[in-house]
């Protein structure tokens, strides 16, 4: 196997050439300070922090058939927590699930760049397509390369209910299926907008009392696109999830946030349909754009908490457990308290390193645990990791395949 | 259009003090790249409602890049030169809409990966041409007090935590008539150096009385009718089903007679407070983000040389289930969420603070209101330290004036 200019052949070998270290650390609290200690040293070095990840620019890749059985459960958050607030010793206290219950069973890339729009939307589009799109924001367009579910759907001659996306509402229904000739129309995912679906649960009289559930662009608070997508129907739910509106809106009076009632609903998805590569979108800890860190604080809390349950639903149902591959990432960072340009953890405005970087978690079958990648990589590689696990061609993006998980 | 093509009639709509500074400058205006022009106008377009180290700032500007060569201003600028941009851009009336031309050269610089290139531009004219102006000595050194936590009965969240390495945390303050004292420390300042918009009191719930004139003074409530026309006119425009540029648009096209202001005696004032309210995302709803944000920017705008800030209970972020429970209910209060909020909002008007000249004589003194624990930062005061002595609030204004 060819790797730049070095001929490895082992993973551990890999280790040696690449940077990575073998976290042989004795707690998870010793992880977290090497992840935030190797991002210190990215940060005041970003300008030249690509050197580690030149060596591996030629990453392998499997072949293209699909192991039998292989599942992939990807989730992003919108509006990423920064260092300080997650794996800086203050801030540790806000991620227990990701600290003692996740990163030990993880591969952790500690630096994901992310070179792309730092809008939530398009940046979400650019983690599904592999490429950093440049559409408009807050658009309710379709991404212009293909997204994961096409190549998966379409190489693999997948069903239409093997790939689902669980997503906010504002701008995401078009996030399953993108605007390319040779993909789009017919490959993409289905996708769910709970908070959608519950403003069109509730009668007509409560649904304008609950308008302001719809929001969930926090920076533009009263923001929310018309809808244009394919995105699942009330009437189509109780078929696709058999799950009724009546139960679907009782339940949600019992949920605290928006991304827990995505988190149910992921949960009916896996166990009604089982789908090969689900997608979910949290959105809860854009919050932060209201200026109220105490807010930001619980919704990190919320997000870990969410996390470690849906690991543990993996874990529990029959059709996925230990047979399927989890990826965390936030879609980026948030601005750093340093650049006077901005407002600290409120936005993700100045395009500063911090506002940049964030991290991503693999865990699953065939991926070692208990690993720091401290090379820099970025979201755009995902999708190409994807493929490379599930027995696609990611031909249009942008990334390469994230060799320390395959 | 181009800058070249630029001609001192062009002005003609801008406020009286702006269209001389403009019109009198034409020759060098016509220089510079299109890339950086309309946001120098920006600044230029608001000159007559600017504060006086605004206009020293943006005077200072003017005068430095008149006084380069062509050689050397194309050097300073040949960054922002570079950029590339578009059509739509350059046939956009960016003489009497610079603020939208900036707004749209934003999205177009994120879509087209050149933001990266325009921030380093910026940072580094911005570091020229500031060394080319020494800071002016200040009248006084600079101070800060933060007091947060009012209706807080019982806290178990480790206040000050990111402040407490830069000075001393004091866990046995008398609390007793300690927002008077701090009052009157602050009045006291504002007579000993009277000046315009040098001493600010800004309040998140309701101001307290003080006798000054020379205060600068302004609050949560005595802004809540204009609050209530401005988020009325939010409600309404996304109804009408408008896109976030255009509202965007609307909402920096607000002027004070439109949210009930026009009459204010202080027309800086007054347009610096519409700026507070639509500039800043959550000043409308949150108090802790109002008094934060509004003293970030009365820092970054007026650089006062005493600000005092009062953190007040926000309203509660209610859950979903509460939400869907029950939809007509009057807005609870957060005393504890807000607490966290002002802790944080303390540390970033520190940071803030220590972003002005003078930053290495200039101090802080933040309070948990009626309450024991203060810490306080100051050239004479030791850093990352603690003290367990008795000790009130007058006896810290001391420490750090």
């Amino acid at each position: 196997m060819r790797c730049g200019n070095l001929r490895v052949r082992t993973r551990d070998r890999i280790q040696a050439v690449s940077g990575i270290s073998r976290a042989r650390l004795r707690s998870p609290r010793e992880i977290a300070n090497a992840v935030s200690s190797s991002r210190r040293t990215f940060l005041r070095e970003a300008t030249g922090a690509a050197a580690a990840g030149a060596l591996l620019s030629v990453a392998p890749r499997r072949a293209w058939a699909a192991p039998r059985g292989r599942k992939a459960v990807v989730v992003t958050f919108g509006g990423g927590a920064r260092d300080e607030e997650t794996f800086m010793p203050d801030g540790q206290e806000n991620i227990p699930n990701l600290l003692t219950a996740l990163i030990p069973r993880a591969t952790f890339f500690s630096q994901m760049v992310n070179r792309g729009i730092l809008g939530h939307y398009v940046a979400t589009a650019s983690l599904a397509t592999g490429a950093y799109e440049t559409f408009n924001n807050f658009a309710a367009v379709p991404p212009d390369r293909p997204t994961v579910f096409e190549y998966f759907r379409k190489d693999l001659k997948r069903p239409a209910g093997d790939a689902w996306v669980v997503a906010p509402s504002n701008g995401f229904n078009r996030i399953g299926e993108s605007g390319n000739r040779a993909y789009g129309r017919g490959w993409g995912a289905g996708v769910i907008l709970p908070k959608r679906l519950l403003a069109a649960a509730l009668s007509s009289s409560e649904g304008a009392a609950y308008e302001h559930l719809l929001r969930d662009n926090y920076e533009t608070p009263l923001y929310a696109p018309e809808l244009g997508g394919s995105q699942v129907e009330l009437h189509q739910m109780a078929e696709v999830l058999r799950l009724s509106v009546a139960d679907f809106a009782a339940h949600a009076r019992v949920l605290a946030s928006p991304d827990e009632l995505s988190v149910y609903i992921a949960r009916h998805l896996m166990r009604q349909l089982a789908p090969s590569l689900l997608w979910i979108t949290l959105h809860d800890i854009d919050i932060a754009h209201s200026g109220t860190y105490s807010l930001y604080l619980e919704a990190i809390q919320r997000t870990d908490r969410l996390c470690g349950e849906i690991w543990n639903n993996i874990q529990s149902e029959p059709e996925y457990a230990n047979k399927t591959n989890l990826f965390i990432l936030p879609d980026f960072g948030r601005d750093s308290d340093d650049d006077a340009g901005g407002n600290g953890f409120q936005h993700h405005r100045t395009g500063d390193p911090l506002s940049r970087t964030t991290w991503m978690m693999a865990m699953g079958p065939g991926v070692r645990e208990n690993i720091v990648v401290e090379r820099p990589a970025e979201p755009t590689d995902l999708v190409p990791t994807l493929g490379a696990i599930l027995g696609f061609d990611a031909r249009l993006s942008q990334g390469k395949p994230l060799r320390e998980v395959l | 259009m181009q800058p070249r093509d630029l001609k001192a009639s062009q002005f003609a709509s801008y406020p009286a003090q702006a269209r001389e500074l403009a019109a009198g400058r034409v020759a060098l205006l016509q220089q510079l790249p299109l890339g950086f022009l309309p946001l120098l106008l920006r600044e230029i377009i608001v000159y007559d409602w600017k504060f006086p180290p605004e206009r020293s700032d943006l005077d200072h500007q003017l005068a430095y890049l008149e006084s380069r060569s062509p050689a050397e201003r194309r050097q300073l600028l040949a960054n922002f030169e570079r950029l590339r941009l578009s059509p739509e851009l350059e046939s956009y009336d960016w003489v009497n809409e610079p603020g939208q031309f900036s707004e749209r050269l934003t999205t177009h610089l994120w879509a087209t990966l050149q933001i990266d290139a325009f921030r380093t531009a910026a940072i580094d004219y911005v570091r020229t041409v500031n060394a080319a102006a020494p800071p002016a000595p200040l009248a006084m050194p600079r101070l800060s007090i933060v007091v947060l936590g009012k209706d807080v009965a019982e806290n178990k969240y480790k206040l000050f935590r990111k402040l407490r390495p830069y000075g001393v945390y004091f866990n046995r303050v008398r609390p007793e008539n300690g927002l008077r004292v701090l009052l009157d420390a602050v009045t006291a300042r504002a007579q000993a150096h009277p000046s315009p918009y040098r001493h600010w009191y800004i309040d998140g719930g309701s101001e307290e009385p003080v006798s000054s004139a020379g205060l600068v003074r302004f609050s949560y409530d005595s802004l809540s009718a204009a609050r209530g026309t401005l988020q009325e006119k939010m409600q309404k425009t996304f109804q009408s089903g408008i896109g976030p540029e255009a509202f965007r648009t609307m909402l920096a096209r607000m002027r004070p007679a439109e949210l009930g202001l026009g009459d204010a005696p202080d027309a800086v004032l007054s347009r610096f407070q519409v700026s507070v309210l639509t500039e800043g995302s959550g000043t409308q709803i949150f108090s802790t983000t109002f008094v934060q944000w509004a003293a970030r920017e009365a820092f970054r705008r007026a650089q006062p040389l005493t600000l005092l800030l009062r953190f007040a209970p926000r309203q509660r972020a209610r859950p979903m289930n509460e939400l869907l429970a029950e939809t007509q209910r009057k807005p609870e209060l957060d005393p504890q969420g807000s607490l966290i909020d002002a802790d944080m909002g303390s540390y970033y008007t520190w940071l803030n603070q220590q972003r002005l000249a003078g930053m290495e004589t200039s101090s802080f003194l933040v309070w948990f209101e009626n309450h024991d624990e203060a810490l306080a930062i100051g050239p004479s005061l030791a850093r990352a330290t603690e003290s367990s002595s008795p000790v009130d609030l007058e006896h810290l204004v001391k420490q750090v004036s």
